[in-house]
């Protein structure tokens, strides 16, 4: 069931990503690009990502399990500490420059080509890297 | 409404009901950068698990519907990615370093985040988003590179 789940989400998530085109880099970096031709469309798709999670944190909010009685997600952390802000620059660096951020870049696997695979390795590799040489209480 | 503005919402809808149903029914935040690490650091190589299985559908149903070809002209499978190596791998590692040190990308920090008013979402999107902004400023308007 889990699995199915999982399956199901991960599909739901992938068309909301080719749909709105976030797998498109120029649609990406045209939000980004405030000072030249700004493209809106990012805004709408936040916004429509936000408002069905935040009706799903006010009824998670309200339980104590999930509808399957799994465990919630604990209460937000609200440390704000150096490897937040660090990573949020490195990531902000990366995201600038390709115009893919981990979802559309998984999402656009099948049809993104060499680049895309070239960009998808390198992810990964910087994610294992970080995992390898941290401790996992530090960071 | 420019047509791309209501597929972006129709999208983001999409990305939320998802997110919204992983939260309500497995009871977990649907980040993909935290899911493909705990899926590439799962030290017992059990790769067909919960996380596999969220991974398959997100690279499969996409490819379905390009396959099929039933959308608008609008919705293409371009992603107009560079060809430059050197910015591939550079923004590649940066975008994996960084999400993983900042514990979330765009769906996790930003989508997930945000809506549940959390301060460490709320500052990582402000941030990474300002860099963006300022990175494509800089290598796109200034140094003509991207």
């Amino acid at each position: 069931m889990q699995k199915i789940i999982a399956f199901t989400v991960g599909g739901l998530f992938g068309v909301g990503l080719y749909i709105s085109q976030m797998t498109n880099t120029l649609k990406v970096q045209g939000w980004l690009d405030v000072f030249g031709e700004w493209d809106p469309t990012l805004t709408f798709v936040m916004g429509g990502a936000i408002i069905p999670m935040f009706v799903a944190w006010w009824v998670a909010d309200k339980r104590t399990k999930s509808f399957l009685g799994k465990n919630l997600p604990p209460p937000t952390k609200t440390e704000i500490n150096k490897p937040l802000i660090i990573g949020s620059i490195c990531f902000g660096t990366g995201w600038g420059l390709s115009g893919l951020c981990p979802g559309p870049a998984i999402a656009s696997l099948s049809f993104g080509g060499l680049s895309g695979i070239i960009f998808f390795i390198s992810m990964l590799t910087g994610i294992v890297a970080v995992s390898r040489f941290t401790n996992k209480e530090n960071y | 409404m420019p047509i791309d503005w209501v597929n972006g919402l129709i999208g983001g809808l999409l990305i939320g009901c998802a997110g919204a149903i992983y939260l309500l029914m497995s009871g977990k935040v649907m980040g993909a950068s935290g899911i493909l690490s705990k899926f590439a650091e799962n030290p017992n190589k059990e790769f067909l698990n919960e996380r596999g299985f969220f991974l398959i559908g997100l690279i499969c149903f996409p490819a379905f519907l390009n396959i099929l070809g039933l959308l608008s002209n609008a919705i293409t499978a371009q992603t107009n990615l560079t060809n430059s190596l050197p910015i591939l791998i550079v923004s590649g590692l940066l975008v994996g370093i960084g999400t993983r040190l900042a514990k979330g990308c765009t769906s996790g920090h930003g989508v997930c985040g945000i809506s549940r008013f959390s301060p460490r979402g709320i500052i990582a999107t402000v941030v990474f988003v300002c860099v963006g902004v300022a990175t494509v400023a800089i290598f796109k308007q200034i140094l003509g590179i991207i």
